[in-house]
């Protein structure tokens, strides 16, 4: 991706990355905090946002870039106006979690870590949320739905707008 | 103010929130409770209250851990019925607080049990009920009880004196005293934690660091969210005492991001115990400083393995690191550092507060104390529990968890995680401890138990388990990264009927391989699933790969669904319930699934009436049909 130079050697200040930077020490353990608020504003991590972190945080570009992708709750693409995270923990598994997630590929197009083409989803897979008592649960934009069935997770996801 | 003071002003306020003559509503808002939609239910009971004009205090408390009957609230009328109701909705709410604040009905029908000190007719007392009767609650002592946002209600029953007792003490006193208690880390190894901490302490250094870890990775487990969201101030007491026993000036709480409602309450009672003089500098006018932050997970379960936290913590990729060095020796930031998890914690302020004598008297010899569990899956009452060490697998089960739903046959309980096991019914009167768990080849874990039925394929269990430490594996180690692949491939190919007969000893081989090749925990407990379903459950692993063949009808590739017709009443439920139209017939005659659009979900079987029961599968030589229930007699159908 190419950047805009200005003078220096670092992209152009972006505000709201400025915002964020100013409230983390320059060093490395500032890292993940500084990532995940980057995500937090934007809702995924764009290069350049990276970049901007790599100079402000003085360390290597790969440096960052390994950190995005090993945690997997970086993004680095965008993601859909609606995130549906279905539940694939082992409480989950055993009533019938996969069956869901099938069903949710199948309503929306897109399988678990994609984003469907319109923009209007996104499917994660999510080890546990500790709501194992509803198992299996649905997520969607961060209202938990539990004890779902196939026919029920189609209802749900074709509601929303 | 003083600490007197203060337990002074506590008591006041409990004494306040406790008062029987008082209309009061208690509303389980944990975040289960709030799932099963509690939120709901909340602007409903105010509408009631309104219009009655009932003047009722409404709190939120935590999670009592009866997640099977949330959402859960406690009704208490002046004079002191005080009762706790469950599976409460928004539809059926407004009724239930109208007959029992205006009707002054108990309403029986709805109630989970008597919580107050006045009996009622007909509804058991909390203490009674077979869920709550073998359970003695340390850790979990305040969950739904109190409100976890006020740190005046856990002062009231007992907290920072732990603490107060503690800072009367000298660090080594401090650690004598919880060695003494026989505590051995919750997290899942189970090490002793005063010798943890002496270990700490015995190094040298300008700093030291305290780290607790609420990154709660072991699908299947909740009790350290629960404790977080329900009584965040045990937590943060146990870390200051714990802080003075090794000497630590500075402290992480690294929580997992999916676990929003646990960062705001711990957040909310950093800042209340900071204004307390509990945390910060000069702690209860000692010369004492220990300040506290939080730093939020990122989402990888390797995080929960101590060398990995700190990496995370710095800043790296959360990858292990050998040991020696222990973190205890040079940890976070090259410091000596001591890790502990949530609920170890927990159990801290109460051992200082009631000595290490009582806490002692639970558990068994080796294995001192109580532990929680969170019982999920296949189990009538699931939920969050805490029961003394050395109970057996079948108190758990049958008696605090009511066996299993449906009249089903029970197969096996999975402990500890993805680095646990499964355990079959030959086991089931196993004492449950430390070393019993691990001599049948699972492990403690931290706590997560999830019950399998006959519907349950123990070849697809070790799949999914793969499936998840392959996912999960940093990559570090290549015997890791490549060996879960390798294992997970050929689980799938025999979960799919694709199994080869030398899939079984090269199974067997790879996880040894991993094993012995890993650097951390994860690594090491690969094999565990594999290794324990394969030793009790070996016939179905067997039968997957010669028969294609799969006994519990779990394995899709493996299954086939029909409709006979001598039973199908033609309703047309099953079509109505396929979600890729698979189905077709016409109504009042035959049904019929069409083989090749079928995707073996199983929402025909799930739909077709019982008296029906028309919904037949088959896998290799087996067949099964499900029990058809009779009609009832004309007439007496309500």
């Amino acid at each position: 991706m190419k950047l805009k130079m200005k003078g220096g050697n670092r992209p152009e200040r972006d505000p709201v990355l400025e915002a964020i930077f100013v409230r983390y020490k320059a060093e490395r353990s500032s890292l993940i905090p500084v990532l995940q608020e980057i995500q937090g504003a934007l809702g995924y991590l764009p290069a350049p946002a990276m970049k901007a972190a790599a100079a402000y945080l003085r360390l290597p570009e790969a440096v960052v870039y390994g950190c995005a992708t090993f945690y997997s709750q970086f993004f680095l693409t965008k993601q859909g106006k609606h995130n549906v995270k279905v539940c694939q923990g082992t409480a989950c598994h055993v009533r019938g979690a996969g069956l869901i997630l099938e069903a949710v590929k199948r309503k929306t197009g897109a399988d678990a870590g994609e984003t469907t083409e319109d923009g209007k989803f996104s499917v994660e897979r999510v080890a546990c949320f500790g709501s194992c008592a509803l198992a299996p649960v649905v997520v969607v934009d961060s209202k938990v739905y539990g004890k779902m069935t196939p026919v029920r997770t189609e209802e749900i996801i074709g509601k929303i707008p | 103010m003083t600490f007197d003071e203060l337990a002074a002003k506590s008591r006041e306020a409990w004494d306040a929130f406790e008062d029987s003559g008082r209309a009061r509503i208690l509303l389980g808002a944990g975040t289960c409770g709030k799932a099963a939609g509690a939120d709901e239910i909340l602007p409903e009971i105010k509408a009631v209250l309104k219009e009655h004009s009932i003047e009722a205090g409404i709190h939120e408390v935590g999670c009592i851990g009866m997640c099977y009957a949330e959402p859960l609230i406690e009704l208490s009328r002046p004079g002191g019925q005080r009762v706790l109701y469950g599976g409460v909705s928004a539809g059926n709410v407004r009724k239930l607080v109208e007959d029992f604040f205006v009707k002054k009905e108990a309403r029986a029908d709805m109630a989970v049990a008597v919580t107050g000190a006045t009996a009622v007719d007909g509804i058991p007392r909390l203490a009674d009920l077979p869920s709550m009767k073998g359970q003695v609650r340390v850790a979990l002592r305040n969950c739904g009880i109190i409100d976890p946002e006020s740190i005046e209600h856990y002062i009231a029953r007992g907290g920072y004196s732990g603490l107060k007792r503690a800072l009367d003490m000298k660090p080594e006193e401090v650690i004598d005293e919880v060695k003494k208690s026989g505590l051995r880390g919750r997290g899942g190894a189970g090490f002793p934690t005063g010798l943890k901490w002496e270990f700490c302490r015995k190094n040298q250094a300008d700093h030291r660091y305290l780290i607790c870890n609420a990154d709660e990775g072991d699908p299947g487990a909740f009790m350290d969210r629960s404790v977080v969201e329900s009584d965040p101030h045990t937590v943060v007491e146990g870390m200051v005492i714990a802080a003075h026993a090794i000497g630590a000036d500075l402290g992480y709480v690294y929580v997992r991001a999916e676990y929003p409602l646990a960062v705001d309450r711990l957040v909310k009672a950093i800042k209340q115990s900071e204004e307390a003089g509990f945390l910060g500098d000069r702690i209860m006018g000692k010369d004492f400083n220990f300040h506290l932050k939080i730093k939020m997970g990122a989402g990888a379960f390797v995080c929960g393995e101590e060398t990995a936290l700190i990496a995370s913590i710095e800043g790296k990729r959360g990858m292990p690191n050998p040991r020696p060095p222990f973190p205890a020796q040079s940890g976070l930031f090259g410091k000596p550092t001591n890790i502990n998890n949530v609920e170890t914690f927990a159990n801290v302020p109460v051992i200082l507060e009631k000595g290490s004598a009582w806490y002692a008297n639970y558990g068994t010899e080796k294995s001192r104390g109580t532990k929680t569990f969170a019982l999920a899956g296949k189990i009538v009452r699931t939920g969050l529990i805490e029961v003394p060490l050395g109970i057996t697998l079948r108190e758990i089960i049958y008696e605090i968890g009511g066996g299993i739903p449906g009249g089903k046959a029970y197969k096996a309980v999975q402990t500890g995680g993805p680095s646990g096991g499964c355990i079959p019914a030959e086991l089931l009167d196993m004492k449950v401890d430390y070393d019993t768990l691990a001599q049948a080849g699972s492990i403690m874990g931290s706590g997560g138990m999830v019950v399998m039925d006959e519907e349950t394929c123990m070849v697809d269990i070790a799949r999914y388990f793969l499936d998840f430490t392959r996912r999960e594996s940093c990559g570090k180690c290549a015997p890791c990264r490549l060996g879960t692949r390798q294992m997970h491939l050929i689980l799938e190919r025999m979960t799919k009927g694709e199994g080869r007969p030398e899939d079984l000893d090269l199974l067997a081989e790879i996880g040894e391989a991993v094993r012995v090749g890993s650097l951390c925990g994860l690594g090491q407990t690969v094999p565990n699933p594999v290794m324990t379903t394969m030793k009790h459950f070996r016939g179905e692993y067997e039968e997957h790969v010669h028969k294609k063949q799969c006994r519990s009808f779990a394995c899709g590739a493996l299954v086939k669904y029909y409709i006979t017709e001598e039973r199908c009443i033609g309703c047309g439920a099953c079509a109505r319930a396929c979600p890729v139209g698979a189905i077709t017939g016409q109504p009042k005659k035959l049904y019929v699934i069409d083989q090749n659009t079928c995707t073996q979900c199983g929402s025909c079987l799930a739909a077709c009436p019982a008296v029906a029961a028309a919904v037949y599968r088959t896998s290799g030589e087996l067949t099964r049909y499900e029990p058809q229930k009779k009609k009832p007699a004309a007439g007496k159908a309500s």
